[in-house]
């Protein structure tokens, strides 16, 4: 609910009435431009600079990589076709598809029991739980990936050495498991936002709800999968939505393990090869290429979410 | 990492289950009721399986409180999870003085970039907030739709379109450019707006009006006052963004004086290999950086959880 001020309502005949009124025609501007000024710079600006960017090649002329001046020309749609056509991008995009489909789910059923336990009230020092759980959201994800990287490290951990004197061999850095090894690092680090989310959410589902349910017989499992959950869905949309985000975007966890494993390569995952391309390959034109279409894709992937999720719940929309 | 947890007055045993200290507002069922309901067994059941979680969720951290202490040939060579020979004081000289001290620079960085770049981005998104809460003014939902559609776009697709720009603005390799880029924070403005609406009644702007307060007075005296609760949750999801800021500052940032700790610690991180001595650096500097964030995170939770359930949850 906005307001409407009304200035001709009151204060009218009042000398410092105009300068008043005047004043409250400029303020939301004024309080709003240094957010829309930064909005344009950084964030606006930077999308259309890729767009930009993404049209143009560098030119090979003369095999001098040094030197002269930059030299570039127009690509059209080239750089697109070269990313598409580009293996490595491809599957990286395939890789963190298949990593989202397993952690995401994981992530948000583990953090749905965990806030329906802290809900339930049948956890005993809930507060201190609670807090336990929200801890490595306050790690970075970097400096996780390299607490993680010593745990993975068959000389280092005290897991894969505990494993090997029971006499079960692991790999935790093999090729086949190495994914699944990034998908813990971010269900380790992300679960416990989500815990207090959908806690926070649970917390303002009316207890009378349940209580007429539980008069009619109804289990506490039912009560919680049949009343509590629906009531939730926003939330759990919020969550869904900002977790498949997240895992289009891997990028530090991968990035920090690669120095100790050779199973992550430099496109690991499509941000990874982003950064790759600009960086070690120098070509910020086909970056940006890459860089616009896993932004048109995360977009895409997000709109579908709500899209599925809108039909589904018609009513909450 | 559990010492500096508050218990909370609720979990004291044999008490009632723990009713979070969240605000009234939230809170609707009474902690007896709810206890009351559930046999001896299922709170066995539920606080058995609510602490396996926990064990995992700690783990990586007690070994790296572990870790942290010892040397670096003991590191590898006694058991991950059990003190052997603590040396911690030894170590963080170490981490002190190697490289000319840069660790501390880092944190300092670090210090910059979250803790002055968050403040700077909450005061950006609270006037927004404010304005698009309190005012009806042209361009208004236009401002409201852009905000919305901006969050689907996230942060890290961003870096290298917004390297480019740092680039061509020349604030590449400066604090500036890794500061100002950290500060469109969208979410934060969306969350300032809920919260706005919610807490400050228009009849007190119309009273201020009245005895001819001005509207920066206005917003700063009633409208960050009474905003607060909100702000803080604003502040924290912006300081660990930043906290947690890493690709872009490794495409903008070349010079080591400038770094964050995350690209510092990953630049040690890989040097290791070559350098062995540097792995327990990394695993003490980790644990220097990571306490007083969590710290802090858990003496504020009041806050944040109850900003949660007011704004966050509510769209």
């Amino acid at each position: 609910m906005s307001v409407v001020p009304l200035p001709a309502r009151r204060a009218a005949g009042r000398r410092p009435a105009a300068r008043r009124t005047g004043g409250r025609h400029v303020a939301p501007y004024a309080f709003a431009a240094p957010f829309v000024v930064l909005f344009l710079v950084f964030l606006v600006a930077p999308i259309v600079l890729a767009l930009w960017q993404s049209m143009f090649r560098q030119r090979a002329a003369g095999g001098l990589g040094f030197g002269g001046t930059r030299q570039r020309e127009f690509a059209g749609l080239g750089n697109y076709v070269t990313a598409l056509t580009d293996t490595g991008f491809t599957s990286g995009f395939a890789r963190v598809l298949l990593y989202g489909a397993v952690q995401v789910p994981v992530m948000l059923v583990l953090a749905l029991v965990l806030a329906l336990l802290f809900d339930s009230a049948a956890v005993r020092f809930g507060r201190f739980f609670q807090a336990a759980v929200f801890v490595p959201y306050a790690v970075p994800g970097v400096i996780a990936a390299l607490l993680w990287g010593f745990l993975y490290q068959p000389g280092v951990s005290p897991i894969v050495g505990g494993l090997t004197s029971l006499g079960v061999d692991v790999d935790l850095l093999a090729p086949g498991t190495v994914l699944w090894s990034l998908a813990n690092i971010a269900l380790w680090s992300n679960t416990g936002i989500n815990v207090v989310i959908l806690y926070a959410a649970l917390q303002s589902v009316p207890a009378e709800v349940g209580e007429a349910a539980r008069v009619d017989g109804a289990s506490e499992v039912r009560v919680a999968l049949s009343i509590k959950l629906p009531m939730i869905l926003p939330a759990l949309l919020l969550t869904t939505l900002s977790s498949i985000i997240g895992t289009l975007q891997l990028f530090s966890e991968p990035n920090v393990l690669r120095t100790i494993t050779s199973n992550i390569t430099s496109d690991y995952t499509p941000n990874m090869a982003i950064y790759t391309t600009s960086t070690e390959a120098q070509d910020p034109h086909l970056a940006a290429a890459m860089a616009v279409l896993l932004g048109v894709s995360t977009l895409v992937l997000s709109l579908v979410v709500l899209r599925i999720s809108n039909r589904r719940n018609g009513a909450l929309a | 990492m559990s010492t500096s947890t508050r218990t909370g007055p609720g979990a004291t045993p044999g008490a009632p289950a723990p009713a979070p200290a969240a605000t009234g507002r939230a809170r609707r069922r009474t902690a007896t009721s709810a206890g009351e309901r559930h046999s001896t067994a299922v709170r066995v059941l539920a606080t058995g399986a609510v602490a396996v979680a926990t064990v995992y969720f700690l783990m990586p951290v007690w070994w790296m409180v572990v870790a942290a202490t010892k040397s670096s040939t003991s590191l590898f060579t006694t058991p991950g999870f059990s003190f052997a020979d603590p040396q911690l004081l030894q170590n963080l000289r170490e981490l002190s003085t190697y490289d000319d001290g840069i660790f501390w620079r880092w944190v300092l960085n670090t210090v910059v970039y979250s803790v002055v770049g968050s403040v700077l981005t909450v005061l950006v998104c609270a006037a927004c907030g404010y304005a698009l809460a309190m005012f009806e003014f042209r361009g208004r939902k236009v401002l409201l739709g852009a905000v919305l559609a901006s969050m689907l776009v996230p942060g890290t697709v961003l870096a290298q379109p917004t390297y480019l720009l740092v680039v061509e603005l020349g604030l590449n390799n400066t604090y500036a450019g890794v500061l100002l880029p950290s500060m469109v924070y969208p979410f934060g403005v969306l969350l300032c707006t809920v919260f706005a609406r919610s807490s400050i009644p228009v009849e007190l702007l119309e009273a201020a009006r009245l005895d001819g307060a001005g509207e920066l007075r206005i917003f700063v005296a009633v409208g960050l006052r009474l905003m607060t609760t909100g702000l803080v949750t604003v502040l924290l999801f912006a300081f660990l963004g930043s906290w947690n800021n890493y690709l872009l500052p490794l495409m903008v940032l070349t010079d080591a004086e400038l770094m964050p700790l995350t690209v510092g610690l990953t630049g040690w991180s890989q040097a290791s290999i070559t350098i062995p001595g540097l792995q327990v650096l990394v695993v003490a500097g980790s644990l220097v950086s990571v306490v007083p964030v969590i710290g802090v995170f858990i003496a504020l939770q009041r806050y944040w959880r109850s900003g949660l359930t007011a704004g966050g949850v509510r769209f």
